[in-house]
């Protein structure tokens, strides 16, 4: 969440010849003139990456990974163990959000997206017309889980109760079962995969064509880390995210469809099983079919990479096979 | 002799010319990037007045995922956050910078100045993240407000990161007060205390009121602090109880939305136009600071 700004300034400082200061102060000033929309782009695919040639001799090849910021760990686990059987092999990985690792996808600096959420069509309209078709991978699965502090007694909620919470139509926990406490509630940044599914699945009860919003007075925090502070420390909070994201001070809420239905905590098995309502598929996506590396480490993803899934709080995907 | 010293004298005014071109390119380069930087504002961001209907532009929704570019709460959001900032750091600076100036023994200012300013070295972040977990509990339990990420926890957090510029030019003000001033109240009669708060202090009022305003535009531009504390709720600020609610203020909206927006659509746009307002609003502030000190001036008051 935190992006680090001054690194420059820092390099600048240490070094004590003052010539040399000079020469490194008009070097920052040169390159910020440059940072024009499109340099940069240029400056990331500095070391280019053809995946077609990828040739697993000796020669090292670079696959860029940005997305999600619910699959940046998991996309982590997965680069470091790839790269320790694959040393020809090197990856980069970086969070940022879905729709970072979409448009940078789009705009054709990295190989591979991760994105919590499908393209949007907008999105896929841009990638065609810079010359790209974009192929979705599903890699794993997520849990959403609602979660509360520790003290609050509520146990379980239906998805109607969540809806009407987050559109202020509930404004205090005893009307859902709880303690005499304003609900206050958080929610990921709007541009954030989970924000977006989220709002379709349970602020909308799962209807494409509900115009519910969150509330304005839903606060929007910056990070996962952010959420699990303020529910840690605050007993009227309300908050949502990423299964993997759920620390042991945060207390998970049971989800019912409707009321009458059974109440499901969300975990691997009711995830997979589809009984916990509220989960969804994560995705990696490539510019154009993949080939070479990226192929292949796509595959390795799919298969034996899948056993690194559950050790980060995801689900693996598959069914069938084991 | 002559004819050996003019050459001599020929080449340094060869390299003066040199020097001084160098001096004037690098003089107007400063010049020409702040008027790059604007013109890049522009382009960026100008689109937006014209795509978005004023209506839509300055409403009271913010969620630009879908449509909604209601930009007026988090313009109120900021200004409510500065102007309680400014209010919050106002007395505390000055009186700081009155004690170091003024009251405070050599030994003990030479140890204080110091201080202050490692106080402004204090990275934005580290701020952000007292913020969060030592404030907002602070505010929440002891104000009795439903979540301690507030405006006046924001306030808060930017009084503290504004003190150091307050401190610092308010105390330069106090210190081009002549010693005659000084010496001429306390020969009337006057207390110490009566010197300092009649004569010295009024002396220096439109340094101070520059200190003001330069801590004002420190508050009004910080990000991360402020982005981590104030709960970035894009509602609409209006009242006395605003102050204990979130708000979103204009630079952490930027922050936290221009990483993830696609480049060139409305979204990329409406942020740009944010930071134009931003812009205007930060020059009102600088052009009023500036006009009251040139006033000051004609009065015939000091600096």
């Amino acid at each position: 969440m935190v992006r680090n700004e001054s690194v420059r300034v820092d390099g600048m400082k240490s070094s004590p010849p003052a010539s040399r200061v000079w020469v490194l102060a008009v070097i920052a000033v040169l390159t910020a003139c440059g940072g024009k929309p499109g340099t940069q782009s240029a400056a990331a695919s500095g070391s280019p990456v053809d995946p077609a040639r990828g040739s697993p001799g000796r020669s090292v090849v670079t696959i860029q990974n940005t997305g999600s910021d619910t699959l940046v760990n998991l996309a982590l686990a997965w680069a470091e163990a790839y790269m320790g059987i694959h040393p020809e092999v090197r990856l980069s990985v970086t969070g940022g959000g879905s729709g970072t690792g979409i448009a940078s996808l789009i705009n054709g600096t990295i190989q591979i997206a991760n994105a919590s959420r499908e393209m949007s069509r907008d999105e896929i309209a841009t990638a065609a017309k810079n010359g790209i078709a974009p192929v979705r991978f599903t890699v794993a699965l997520d849990g959403i889980a609602v979660v509360v502090n520790p003290e609050n007694p509520v146990q379980g909620l239906t998805i109607r109760q969540i809806s009407d919470i987050y559109t202020n139509k509930l404004l205090n926990w005893n009307q859902v079962g709880g303690d005499d406490r304003p609900i206050v509630l958080l929610s990921r940044e709007s541009n954030s995969g989970t924000y977006v599914y989220f709002l379709e699945r349970v602020v909308r009860l799962g209807s494409s064509k509900g115009k519910e919003l969150f509330s304005a007075e839903t606060l929007l925090m910056p990070s996962s880390e952010g959420i699990s502070v303020e529910v840690m420390q605050n007993p009227n909070a309300i908050g949502y995210d990423g299964l993997g994201y759920v620390t042991p001070h945060q207390k998970v809420v049971a989800v019912a469809e409707e009321t009458g239905d059974r109440y499901v905590l969300p975990s691997a098995p009711t995830v997979l099983d589809g009984s916990y309502p509220i989960a969804r598929p994560l995705f990696m996506y490539t510019a154009g079919e993949p080939a070479g590396a990226v192929k292949e480490y796509l595959e390795w993803i799919q298969t034996e990479g899948q056993s690194l899934v559950k050790d980060l709080g995801f689900v693996p995907f598959e069914r069938g096979e084991q | 002799m002559r004819a050996g010293k003019r050459p001599a004298a020929g080449r340094k005014r060869g390299t003066e010319i040199a020097v001084e071109a160098l001096i004037r390119a690098l003089g107007f380069s400063t010049v020409a990037l702040v008027a790059l930087i604007f013109v890049f504002l522009l382009r960026e961001g100008m689109p937006a007045f014209f795509t978005i209907s004023p209506g839509n532009l300055f409403s009271t929704a913010w969620y630009p995922t879908f449509g909604f570019f209601g930009t007026l709460p988090l313009i109120l959001g900021s200004l409510i956050v500065t102007v309680a900032a400014v209010i919050i750091a106002l007395p505390l600076g000055v009186a700081t910078a009155v004690f170091v100036r003024e009251v405070a023994p050599q030994w003990m200012r030479e140890i204080l100045k110091p201080l202050i300013e490692v106080l402004a070295g204090i990275p934005s972040v580290v701020l952000g993240f007292f913020g969060m977990t030592m404030i907002a509990p602070f505010v929440r339990q002891i104000l009795g407000a439903p979540t301690g990420l507030t405006a006046f926890t924001g306030a808060l957090v930017l009084a503290y990161m504004s003190l150091p510029t307050i401190i610092s030019v308010a105390e330069d003000a106090l210190d081009a007060v002549p010693k005659s001033y000084r010496d001429a109240g306390l020969a009337m009669g006057a207390t110490k205390w009566q010197t300092i708060w009649r004569v010295v202090v009024p002396a220096a009022r439109s340094g101070i009121l520059t200190a003001v305003m330069l801590g004002t535009g420190r508050a009004i531009g910080e990000t991360m602090a402020v982005m981590m504390v104030t709960g970035n709720a894009a509602r609409m600020p209006i009242g006395l109880s605003a102050l204990f609610k979130p708000v979103r203020t204009m630079t952490a909206t930027i922050a936290a939305e221009m990483g993830e927006v696609a480049r060139g659509g409305i979204h990329y746009r409406t942020l740009f136009a944010i930071g134009i307002i931003l812009f205007i609003i930060t020059f009102l502030i600088n052009l009023a600071a500036a006009t009251a000190i040139f006033q000051k001036r004609r009065q015939g008051g000091l600096r």
